[in-house]
Protein backbone atom coordinates (compact mmCIF):
# COMPACT_ATOMS: atom_id res chain seq x y z
CA UNK A 1 0.00 0.00 0.00
CA UNK A 2 1.34 3.60 -0.58
CA UNK A 3 -0.58 7.02 0.28
CA UNK A 4 0.66 10.05 0.07
CA UNK A 5 1.91 11.95 3.53
CA UNK A 6 2.78 15.01 4.53
CA UNK A 7 3.13 15.53 8.42
CA UNK A 8 -0.25 15.55 9.02
CA UNK A 9 -3.14 18.12 10.00
CA UNK A 10 -3.95 20.03 13.31
CA UNK A 11 -7.44 21.76 13.80
CA UNK A 12 -9.66 19.44 13.09
CA UNK A 13 -10.28 17.20 15.42
CA UNK A 14 -13.65 18.55 16.85
CA UNK A 15 -14.76 17.58 13.83
CA UNK A 16 -13.79 14.16 13.74
CA UNK A 17 -11.58 14.40 11.61
CA UNK A 18 -7.71 12.59 12.98
CA UNK A 19 -4.15 13.95 11.96
CA UNK A 20 -2.98 11.22 9.33
CA UNK A 21 0.18 12.16 8.07
CA UNK A 22 3.60 10.20 8.20
CA UNK A 23 3.75 6.71 10.11
CA UNK A 24 7.51 7.64 10.33
CA UNK A 25 8.27 11.58 10.42
CA UNK A 26 11.85 11.16 11.21
CA UNK A 27 12.42 8.78 8.09
CA UNK A 28 9.97 11.27 5.99
CA UNK A 29 11.76 14.66 7.20
CA UNK A 30 15.07 12.92 6.42
CA UNK A 31 14.16 12.09 2.84
CA UNK A 32 12.58 15.72 2.45
CA UNK A 33 15.93 17.30 3.36
CA UNK A 34 17.89 14.97 1.27
CA UNK A 35 15.82 16.20 -1.86
CA UNK A 36 16.17 20.16 -0.81
CA UNK A 37 12.20 20.08 0.43
CA UNK A 38 10.96 21.28 3.62
CA UNK A 39 10.03 19.08 6.47
CA UNK A 40 6.47 18.90 5.40
CA UNK A 41 6.53 18.48 2.10
CA UNK A 42 4.27 15.34 0.55
CA UNK A 43 6.16 12.34 0.01
CA UNK A 44 5.03 9.10 -0.87
CA UNK A 45 4.79 6.63 2.13
CA UNK A 46 5.04 2.64 1.04
CA UNK A 47 3.85 0.31 3.42
CA UNK A 48 5.82 -3.76 2.92
CA UNK A 49 5.87 -2.93 -0.78
CA UNK A 50 5.90 -0.68 -3.16
CA UNK A 51 4.50 0.38 -6.85
CA UNK A 52 6.34 0.86 -10.00
CA UNK A 53 7.01 4.20 -11.11
CA UNK A 54 7.60 5.47 -14.58
CA UNK A 55 8.93 9.00 -14.46
CA UNK A 56 8.63 11.38 -17.31
CA UNK A 57 11.01 14.06 -15.96
CA UNK A 58 13.95 14.32 -14.46
CA UNK A 59 14.24 15.17 -10.84
CA UNK A 60 16.05 14.34 -7.34
CA UNK A 61 14.59 11.56 -4.97
CA UNK A 62 15.29 9.95 -1.94
CA UNK A 63 14.21 6.97 -0.09
CA UNK A 64 14.38 6.61 3.54
CA UNK A 65 12.67 4.66 6.14
CA UNK A 66 12.84 0.84 5.77
CA UNK A 67 15.14 -0.97 4.25
CA UNK A 68 13.82 -1.90 0.66
CA UNK A 69 14.61 -3.14 -2.68
CA UNK A 70 14.34 0.14 -4.85
CA UNK A 71 15.41 0.16 -8.45
CA UNK A 72 15.95 2.19 -11.43
CA UNK A 73 15.97 0.50 -14.67
CA UNK A 74 17.21 -2.66 -12.38
CA UNK A 75 19.78 -0.77 -11.29
CA UNK A 76 19.46 -1.67 -7.11
CA UNK A 77 19.61 2.05 -5.54
CA UNK A 78 20.49 2.79 -1.57
CA UNK A 79 18.67 4.49 0.47
CA UNK A 80 19.33 7.55 2.99
CA UNK A 81 21.04 9.80 -0.06
CA UNK A 82 19.63 12.00 -2.86
CA UNK A 83 19.44 10.25 -5.90
CA UNK A 84 19.47 12.26 -9.59
CA UNK A 85 17.28 10.30 -12.27
CA UNK A 86 17.25 11.29 -16.03
CA UNK A 87 13.91 11.73 -17.76
CA UNK A 88 12.21 8.39 -18.70
CA UNK A 89 13.63 6.48 -15.61
CA UNK A 90 11.36 3.61 -14.26
CA UNK A 91 11.49 3.13 -10.52
CA UNK A 92 10.37 0.14 -9.20
CA UNK A 93 9.57 -0.28 -5.13
CA UNK A 94 10.53 -4.33 -4.04
CA UNK A 95 9.61 -5.50 -0.68
CA UNK A 96 10.76 -3.83 2.25
CA UNK A 97 13.54 -6.66 4.00
CA UNK A 98 13.86 -4.66 7.29
CA UNK A 99 11.36 -1.81 8.60
CA UNK A 100 7.94 -1.68 7.64
CA UNK A 101 7.37 1.56 5.84
CA UNK A 102 9.87 3.63 3.39
CA UNK A 103 9.28 7.17 1.86
CA UNK A 104 9.95 8.45 -1.27
CA UNK A 105 11.05 11.99 -1.15
CA UNK A 106 10.52 13.32 -5.01
CA UNK A 107 12.19 17.38 -5.04
CA UNK A 108 9.81 19.79 -5.03
CA UNK A 109 7.53 17.71 -3.38
CA UNK A 110 4.08 15.60 -4.74
CA UNK A 111 1.56 17.95 -5.83
CA UNK A 112 -1.70 17.42 -4.37
CA UNK A 113 -4.00 19.82 -3.13
CA UNK A 114 -3.82 20.84 0.33
CA UNK A 115 -7.28 19.61 2.16
CA UNK A 116 -7.60 21.20 5.41
CA UNK A 117 -4.09 22.43 5.97
CA UNK A 118 -2.68 19.06 5.02
CA UNK A 119 -1.68 16.97 1.58
CA UNK A 120 -2.13 13.58 3.85
CA UNK A 121 -4.56 10.96 2.86
CA UNK A 122 -6.89 10.28 5.25
CA UNK A 123 -8.25 6.60 4.93
CA UNK A 124 -10.49 6.60 7.22
CA UNK A 125 -12.04 9.90 5.73
CA UNK A 126 -11.36 9.28 2.31
CA UNK A 127 -9.86 12.41 1.15
CA UNK A 128 -6.88 13.83 1.15
CA UNK A 129 -3.33 12.86 -1.06
CA UNK A 130 -4.44 10.87 -4.03
CA UNK A 131 -8.04 11.11 -4.10
CA UNK A 132 -7.96 9.88 -0.44
CA UNK A 133 -7.02 6.20 -1.07
CA UNK A 134 -4.00 4.29 -1.68
CA UNK A 135 -2.49 4.90 -5.25
CA UNK A 136 -3.66 2.52 -7.67
CA UNK A 137 -1.97 1.43 -11.03
CA UNK A 138 -2.90 4.40 -13.86
CA UNK A 139 -2.24 7.55 -11.29
CA UNK A 140 -0.55 10.32 -12.49
CA UNK A 141 1.62 11.82 -9.91
CA UNK A 142 2.52 15.69 -10.44
CA UNK A 143 5.48 16.83 -9.21
CA UNK A 144 6.06 20.41 -8.15
CA UNK A 145 9.82 20.96 -9.62
CA UNK A 146 10.79 19.20 -13.08
CA UNK A 147 13.01 19.52 -15.79
CA UNK A 148 16.17 19.90 -14.49
CA UNK A 149 19.59 18.85 -16.37
CA UNK A 150 20.05 15.30 -15.08
CA UNK A 151 21.76 13.38 -17.86
CA UNK A 152 22.74 9.96 -16.14
CA UNK A 153 21.82 8.41 -12.95
CA UNK A 154 23.74 9.70 -9.99
CA UNK A 155 24.42 7.82 -6.85
CA UNK A 156 26.59 9.79 -4.54
CA UNK A 157 28.45 7.30 -1.91
CA UNK A 158 27.66 9.16 1.43
CA UNK A 159 24.53 8.73 3.26
CA UNK A 160 22.59 9.39 6.45
CA UNK A 161 23.09 7.40 9.42
CA UNK A 162 19.15 7.24 11.08
CA UNK A 163 20.70 5.34 13.98
CA UNK A 164 19.73 5.44 17.18
CA UNK A 165 16.30 6.16 16.02
CA UNK A 166 16.45 3.40 12.89
CA UNK A 167 18.83 0.07 14.15
CA UNK A 168 17.19 -2.78 13.44
CA UNK A 169 18.89 -5.23 14.94
CA UNK A 170 18.40 -3.88 18.06
CA UNK A 171 14.75 -5.28 19.44
CA UNK A 172 11.94 -2.21 19.38
CA UNK A 173 11.25 -0.29 22.68
CA UNK A 174 7.99 1.67 23.49
CA UNK A 175 8.50 4.16 26.23
CA UNK A 176 5.58 4.74 28.18
CA UNK A 177 4.42 7.38 30.32
CA UNK A 178 1.64 7.40 32.48
CA UNK A 179 -2.19 8.29 32.21
CA UNK A 180 -3.16 10.44 35.35
CA UNK A 181 -5.54 9.30 36.67
CA UNK A 182 -6.79 5.66 37.80
CA UNK A 183 -4.48 2.52 38.48
CA UNK A 184 -1.59 4.22 36.21
CA UNK A 185 -0.22 1.65 33.75
CA UNK A 186 -0.99 -1.95 34.60
CA UNK A 187 2.40 -3.78 35.92
CA UNK A 188 1.41 -6.71 33.30
CA UNK A 189 2.41 -4.55 30.26
CA UNK A 190 5.90 -4.36 31.00
CA UNK A 191 6.06 -8.21 31.89
CA UNK A 192 6.58 -9.49 28.56
CA UNK A 193 7.52 -7.91 25.10
CA UNK A 194 4.27 -8.21 22.71
CA UNK A 195 3.43 -9.38 18.95
CA UNK A 196 2.31 -7.22 16.53
CA UNK A 197 -0.77 -8.57 15.43
CA UNK A 198 -1.40 -8.70 11.07
CA UNK A 199 -4.84 -6.40 11.79
CA UNK A 200 -2.44 -3.66 12.59
CA UNK A 201 -2.24 -0.73 10.07
CA UNK A 202 -2.06 3.34 10.46
CA UNK A 203 -4.65 3.69 12.90
CA UNK A 204 -3.16 0.97 15.69
CA UNK A 205 -0.75 -1.47 16.13
CA UNK A 206 -2.49 -4.48 17.52
CA UNK A 207 -0.72 -6.20 20.51
CA UNK A 208 -0.75 -9.63 21.00
CA UNK A 209 0.60 -11.62 23.97
CA UNK A 210 -0.33 -12.38 27.66
CA UNK A 211 -3.55 -10.69 28.56
CA UNK A 212 -3.46 -7.75 30.99
CA UNK A 213 -6.69 -8.14 33.44
CA UNK A 214 -7.23 -4.99 35.02
CA UNK A 215 -10.76 -4.08 36.50
CA UNK A 216 -11.05 -0.31 34.22
CA UNK A 217 -14.94 0.14 33.51
CA UNK A 218 -15.60 0.21 30.01
CA UNK A 219 -15.45 4.50 30.43
CA UNK A 220 -17.35 6.28 28.61
CA UNK A 221 -15.75 7.81 24.97
CA UNK A 222 -13.29 10.67 25.57
CA UNK A 223 -10.66 12.38 23.05
CA UNK A 224 -8.06 9.64 22.34
CA UNK A 225 -4.06 10.88 20.07
CA UNK A 226 -1.86 8.98 18.21
CA UNK A 227 0.60 7.63 20.78
CA UNK A 228 -2.42 6.36 22.99
CA UNK A 229 -2.53 3.35 24.20
CA UNK A 230 -6.01 1.37 24.86
CA UNK A 231 -6.88 -1.73 26.63
CA UNK A 232 -9.97 -3.49 25.00
CA UNK A 233 -11.63 -5.74 27.07
CA UNK A 234 -9.75 -8.80 25.69
CA UNK A 235 -6.64 -7.29 27.52
CA UNK A 236 -4.59 -7.12 24.19
CA UNK A 237 -3.43 -3.58 24.35
CA UNK A 238 -3.65 -1.31 21.27
CA UNK A 239 -1.21 1.37 20.56
CA UNK A 240 -3.19 4.25 18.47
CA UNK A 241 -1.08 5.47 15.35
CA UNK A 242 -1.16 8.59 12.65
CA UNK A 243 -4.79 7.95 11.77
CA UNK A 244 -6.14 7.13 15.04
CA UNK A 245 -9.69 8.15 15.48
CA UNK A 246 -10.45 11.38 17.64
CA UNK A 247 -12.59 9.73 20.31
CA UNK A 248 -12.17 6.17 21.95
CA UNK A 249 -14.37 4.23 24.84
CA UNK A 250 -11.66 1.56 25.64
CA UNK A 251 -9.77 2.28 29.15
CA UNK A 252 -6.52 4.77 28.58
CA UNK A 253 -3.69 3.07 30.28
CA UNK A 254 -0.89 4.93 29.13
CA UNK A 255 0.69 6.59 26.29
CA UNK A 256 3.92 5.89 23.99
CA UNK A 257 6.38 8.65 23.49
CA UNK A 258 7.21 10.60 20.28
CA UNK A 259 10.63 9.47 20.40
CA UNK A 260 9.73 6.17 20.10
CA UNK A 261 7.01 6.31 17.48
CA UNK A 262 9.34 6.21 14.31
CA UNK A 263 10.73 3.07 15.78
CA UNK A 264 7.49 1.58 16.29
CA UNK A 265 6.12 3.06 12.76
CA UNK A 266 8.63 0.45 11.08
CA UNK A 267 6.97 -2.58 13.23
CA UNK A 268 6.35 -5.45 11.08
CA UNK A 269 3.40 -7.83 11.60
CA UNK A 270 4.72 -10.91 14.00
CA UNK A 271 7.95 -8.49 15.57
CA UNK A 272 8.19 -7.69 18.88
CA UNK A 273 7.42 -4.45 21.02
CA UNK A 274 8.72 -4.30 24.99
CA UNK A 275 7.24 -1.42 26.92
CA UNK A 276 9.17 0.42 29.52
CA UNK A 277 8.29 2.85 32.07
CA UNK A 278 9.17 6.14 31.43
CA UNK A 279 9.31 9.80 33.25
CA UNK A 280 7.84 12.83 31.75
CA UNK A 281 11.40 14.44 31.96
CA UNK A 282 13.31 11.63 30.17
CA UNK A 283 10.52 11.75 27.16
CA UNK A 284 10.90 15.82 27.30
CA UNK A 285 14.95 14.87 27.09
CA UNK A 286 14.45 11.98 23.84
CA UNK A 287 12.12 14.30 22.33
CA UNK A 288 14.87 17.29 22.12
CA UNK A 289 17.91 14.94 21.68
CA UNK A 290 15.72 13.80 18.65
CA UNK A 291 15.14 17.34 17.34
CA UNK A 292 18.91 18.15 17.55
CA UNK A 293 20.13 14.95 15.65
CA UNK A 294 17.81 15.89 12.97
CA UNK A 295 18.50 19.64 13.15
CA UNK A 296 22.21 18.32 12.87
CA UNK A 297 21.33 16.16 9.86
CA UNK A 298 19.44 18.64 8.22
CA UNK A 299 22.46 20.78 8.61
CA UNK A 300 25.35 18.01 7.28
CA UNK A 301 22.65 17.79 3.98
CA UNK A 302 22.34 21.59 3.08
CA UNK A 303 26.45 21.44 3.64
CA UNK A 304 26.45 18.70 0.94
CA UNK A 305 24.45 20.51 -1.47
CA UNK A 306 26.08 23.46 -1.38
CA UNK A 307 29.73 21.57 -2.37
CA UNK A 308 27.70 19.58 -4.74
CA UNK A 309 26.27 22.84 -6.24
CA UNK A 310 29.85 25.11 -6.41
CA UNK A 311 31.52 21.85 -8.00
CA UNK A 312 29.15 22.19 -10.39
CA UNK B 1 -20.90 40.62 45.42
CA UNK B 2 -20.72 37.52 43.17
CA UNK B 3 -19.18 34.35 45.26
CA UNK B 4 -16.19 32.63 44.32
CA UNK B 5 -18.33 29.42 43.66
CA UNK B 6 -20.43 31.29 40.31
CA UNK B 7 -17.15 32.61 38.77
CA UNK B 8 -16.04 28.45 38.83
CA UNK B 9 -19.32 27.53 37.80
CA UNK B 10 -17.64 25.88 34.62
CA UNK B 11 -14.50 24.78 36.13
CA UNK B 12 -13.55 21.16 35.44
CA UNK B 13 -13.44 18.86 38.07
CA UNK B 14 -9.54 18.05 36.98
CA UNK B 15 -7.17 18.78 34.66
CA UNK B 16 -5.02 15.56 33.13
CA UNK B 17 -1.81 15.43 31.33
CA UNK B 18 -2.77 13.53 28.15
CA UNK B 19 0.48 12.53 26.38
CA UNK B 20 3.62 15.00 25.68
CA UNK B 21 1.45 17.55 24.41
CA UNK B 22 -2.45 17.75 25.27
CA UNK B 23 -4.14 18.50 28.21
CA UNK B 24 -7.91 16.78 29.38
CA UNK B 25 -10.29 18.86 31.36
CA UNK B 26 -12.77 16.34 32.68
CA UNK B 27 -16.18 17.91 34.00
CA UNK B 28 -17.60 14.73 34.97
CA UNK B 29 -18.03 10.65 34.50
CA UNK B 30 -21.00 9.64 32.73
CA UNK B 31 -22.93 11.00 29.57
CA UNK B 32 -25.43 14.19 31.43
CA UNK B 33 -26.92 16.91 29.26
CA UNK B 34 -25.67 19.43 31.79
CA UNK B 35 -22.05 18.04 31.98
CA UNK B 36 -21.85 18.26 28.24
CA UNK B 37 -23.30 21.68 28.31
CA UNK B 38 -20.84 22.66 30.56
CA UNK B 39 -17.83 20.89 28.15
CA UNK B 40 -19.46 22.98 25.39
CA UNK B 41 -19.42 26.41 26.70
CA UNK B 42 -15.76 26.05 28.01
CA UNK B 43 -14.80 24.85 24.58
CA UNK B 44 -16.77 28.58 23.25
CA UNK B 45 -14.49 30.38 25.91
CA UNK B 46 -11.47 29.10 25.05
CA UNK B 47 -11.92 29.33 21.09
CA UNK B 48 -13.17 33.05 21.60
CA UNK B 49 -9.53 33.89 23.19
CA UNK B 50 -7.69 30.68 21.52
CA UNK B 51 -4.24 31.40 22.05
CA UNK B 52 -1.68 30.67 19.08
CA UNK B 53 -0.26 27.52 20.75
CA UNK B 54 -3.63 25.47 21.21
CA UNK B 55 -3.58 23.39 17.93
CA UNK B 56 -7.09 22.11 18.75
CA UNK B 57 -10.14 22.03 20.88
CA UNK B 58 -11.67 18.53 21.16
CA UNK B 59 -14.96 18.20 23.36
CA UNK B 60 -16.13 14.96 23.79
CA UNK B 61 -19.27 13.70 26.83
CA UNK B 62 -17.89 14.79 29.65
CA UNK B 63 -14.20 16.25 28.89
CA UNK B 64 -12.76 18.77 27.23
CA UNK B 65 -8.86 18.14 24.76
CA UNK B 66 -6.58 20.91 24.05
CA UNK B 67 -4.16 19.65 22.00
CA UNK B 68 -0.81 22.00 22.65
CA UNK B 69 2.07 23.46 20.08
CA UNK B 70 5.11 22.40 21.88
CA UNK B 71 7.21 24.44 19.68
CA UNK B 72 5.53 27.71 21.46
CA UNK B 73 7.17 27.17 24.29
CA UNK B 74 10.99 26.07 23.74
CA UNK B 75 12.55 25.15 26.24
CA UNK B 76 9.76 25.28 28.56
CA UNK B 77 7.16 22.92 29.24
CA UNK B 78 4.02 23.08 27.09
CA UNK B 79 1.42 21.49 29.58
CA UNK B 80 2.39 23.36 32.80
CA UNK B 81 3.00 26.29 30.80
CA UNK B 82 -1.15 25.66 29.32
CA UNK B 83 -2.41 24.76 33.03
CA UNK B 84 -0.83 28.05 34.33
CA UNK B 85 -3.14 29.63 31.45
CA UNK B 86 -6.28 27.95 32.13
CA UNK B 87 -6.18 28.54 36.07
CA UNK B 88 -5.99 32.63 34.99
CA UNK B 89 -9.15 31.99 32.91
CA UNK B 90 -12.63 32.86 34.42
CA UNK B 91 -15.13 30.28 32.88
CA UNK B 92 -18.54 31.54 32.81
CA UNK B 93 -21.68 29.87 31.95
CA UNK B 94 -22.80 31.59 28.44
CA UNK B 95 -26.66 30.51 28.85
CA UNK B 96 -28.51 29.43 25.99
CA UNK B 97 -28.97 30.71 22.56
CA UNK B 98 -24.90 30.08 22.83
CA UNK B 99 -25.32 27.35 20.21
CA UNK B 100 -26.59 26.57 16.51
CA UNK B 101 -29.63 25.18 15.59
CA UNK B 102 -29.92 22.58 12.90
CA UNK B 103 -32.76 20.96 11.27
CA UNK B 104 -32.05 17.79 9.75
CA UNK B 105 -34.83 16.53 7.16
CA UNK B 106 -35.24 12.23 7.33
CA UNK B 107 -37.03 9.73 5.50
CA UNK B 108 -38.20 7.67 8.08
CA UNK B 109 -38.50 3.68 7.05
CA UNK B 110 -38.61 1.78 3.52
CA UNK B 111 -35.15 0.97 2.08
CA UNK B 112 -33.77 4.30 3.76
CA UNK B 113 -34.77 2.89 7.34
CA UNK B 114 -34.64 -0.92 7.31
CA UNK B 115 -34.58 -1.04 11.11
CA UNK B 116 -37.66 1.43 11.66
CA UNK B 117 -39.96 -1.48 12.48
CA UNK B 118 -37.88 -3.57 14.74
CA UNK B 119 -37.36 -0.01 16.73
CA UNK B 120 -40.95 0.44 16.52
CA UNK B 121 -41.09 -3.29 17.56
CA UNK B 122 -38.62 -2.78 20.66
CA UNK B 123 -40.21 0.51 21.70
CA UNK B 124 -43.91 -0.93 21.96
CA UNK B 125 -44.78 2.11 19.88
CA UNK B 126 -46.38 2.23 16.24
CA UNK B 127 -44.64 3.94 13.28
CA UNK B 128 -46.38 7.01 13.24
CA UNK B 129 -45.62 7.69 17.12
CA UNK B 130 -42.31 6.50 16.89
CA UNK B 131 -41.27 8.66 14.15
CA UNK B 132 -43.13 11.48 16.19
CA UNK B 133 -40.81 10.64 19.49
CA UNK B 134 -37.51 11.16 17.04
CA UNK B 135 -38.74 13.99 15.38
CA UNK B 136 -40.49 15.46 18.56
CA UNK B 137 -36.41 15.37 20.56
CA UNK B 138 -33.99 17.86 20.91
CA UNK B 139 -30.60 16.84 20.37
CA UNK B 140 -27.36 18.25 21.09
CA UNK B 141 -23.85 17.08 19.33
CA UNK B 142 -22.09 16.36 22.16
CA UNK B 143 -18.90 15.65 20.17
CA UNK B 144 -18.08 14.43 16.53
CA UNK B 145 -16.09 11.02 16.21
CA UNK B 146 -15.84 7.65 14.85
CA UNK B 147 -15.05 9.30 11.44
CA UNK B 148 -15.46 13.15 9.99
CA UNK B 149 -18.33 14.48 10.73
CA UNK B 150 -20.35 11.68 12.66
CA UNK B 151 -22.52 13.16 15.31
CA UNK B 152 -23.09 11.47 18.91
CA UNK B 153 -26.55 13.13 19.88
CA UNK B 154 -27.60 13.32 23.32
CA UNK B 155 -31.31 13.51 23.99
CA UNK B 156 -33.16 10.83 22.79
CA UNK B 157 -36.24 9.91 24.24
CA UNK B 158 -35.25 6.79 26.61
CA UNK B 159 -38.13 4.95 25.45
CA UNK B 160 -36.79 4.59 21.91
CA UNK B 161 -33.36 3.84 23.11
CA UNK B 162 -32.40 -0.11 21.32
CA UNK B 163 -29.28 -1.93 21.64
CA UNK B 164 -26.90 -2.08 18.42
CA UNK B 165 -27.32 -4.67 16.39
CA UNK B 166 -25.47 -7.44 17.13
CA UNK B 167 -23.80 -8.10 13.71
CA UNK B 168 -23.26 -4.75 12.31
CA UNK B 169 -23.92 -4.44 8.30
CA UNK B 170 -21.04 -3.98 6.53
CA UNK B 171 -22.44 -1.47 4.87
CA UNK B 172 -24.74 1.81 5.92
CA UNK B 173 -25.25 4.58 3.27
CA UNK B 174 -24.46 7.99 3.66
CA UNK B 175 -26.73 10.07 5.41
CA UNK B 176 -28.25 6.97 7.28
CA UNK B 177 -30.08 8.19 10.76
CA UNK B 178 -29.61 5.25 13.45
CA UNK B 179 -30.25 4.61 17.03
CA UNK B 180 -27.53 2.89 18.81
CA UNK B 181 -28.30 2.02 22.82
CA UNK B 182 -29.25 5.44 24.18
CA UNK B 183 -27.91 7.48 21.41
CA UNK B 184 -29.07 8.68 17.74
CA UNK B 185 -26.46 9.90 15.22
CA UNK B 186 -25.95 9.73 11.43
CA UNK B 187 -23.73 8.34 9.36
CA UNK B 188 -21.93 11.14 7.31
CA UNK B 189 -20.11 7.98 4.69
CA UNK B 190 -21.21 4.75 3.33
CA UNK B 191 -19.37 2.16 5.84
CA UNK B 192 -19.85 -0.59 8.38
CA UNK B 193 -22.14 0.33 11.24
CA UNK B 194 -23.76 -1.19 13.83
CA UNK B 195 -26.55 0.99 14.82
CA UNK B 196 -30.54 0.77 14.16
CA UNK B 197 -30.90 2.51 10.81
CA UNK B 198 -34.13 3.79 10.74
CA UNK B 199 -34.15 6.75 8.23
CA UNK B 200 -32.09 8.58 5.99
CA UNK B 201 -30.85 12.26 5.19
CA UNK B 202 -30.25 13.47 1.66
CA UNK B 203 -28.08 16.25 3.38
CA UNK B 204 -24.21 16.25 3.08
CA UNK B 205 -22.57 16.07 7.15
CA UNK B 206 -18.98 15.67 5.44
CA UNK B 207 -18.11 17.12 2.31
CA UNK B 208 -14.14 18.64 2.57
CA UNK B 209 -14.03 20.92 0.20
CA UNK B 210 -16.84 22.96 1.89
CA UNK B 211 -15.99 25.20 4.94
CA UNK B 212 -16.81 24.68 7.16
CA UNK B 213 -16.50 20.58 6.10
CA UNK B 214 -18.59 19.45 8.47
CA UNK B 215 -22.98 20.18 8.52
CA UNK B 216 -22.95 19.70 12.26
CA UNK B 217 -20.45 21.47 15.14
CA UNK B 218 -20.19 19.73 18.50
CA UNK B 219 -22.32 21.91 20.59
CA UNK B 220 -25.19 22.38 18.09
CA UNK B 221 -28.95 21.86 18.51
CA UNK B 222 -30.30 19.16 16.07
CA UNK B 223 -34.10 18.60 15.26
CA UNK B 224 -35.55 16.03 13.05
CA UNK B 225 -37.75 16.90 10.32
CA UNK B 226 -39.90 13.73 8.81
CA UNK B 227 -40.10 14.13 4.71
CA UNK B 228 -41.06 11.99 2.01
CA UNK B 229 -40.46 12.14 -1.17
Amino acid sequence: MTTVQDLGRTGSRHLGIGQSGAMDAYSHTIANLLVGNPANAATLEVTLAGPTLAFRTSTIIAVCGADADVRVDGIEIPGWRPIRLPAGTTLSFGACRRGARAYLAIAGGIRVSALLGSASTDLRGAFGGMRGRALMRGDVLDIAKAGMAIAALDIPAWSIDPSPELQWDIPAIARVIGPDRSGGVPDDLFASSWRVAPASNRQGLRLEGTAITQDTPMSISEPVLPGTLQLPPDGQPILLMADAQTHGGYPRIGHVIRADWPRLAQLRPGERVHFRPCTREEASQSRLDQAHRLARIALAIAGRRQAKASSR
Amino acid sequence: MPTPERATALQPSSIELLGEDALLLRFGDVIAPEINARVHATSRQIERQRPDWLLDIVPAYSSLMLVLDMNAFPGRDAQSEAIAWLQQQTFLPDGTGAAREVEIAVEYGGSDGPDLIDVARHAGLDIDDLIARHTAGRYTVAMLGFAPGFPYLIGLDPALAMPRLETPRTRVEAGSVGIGGTQTGIYPQAGPGGWRIIGRTPQILFDVSRDPPTLLAPGDLVRFVAVTD
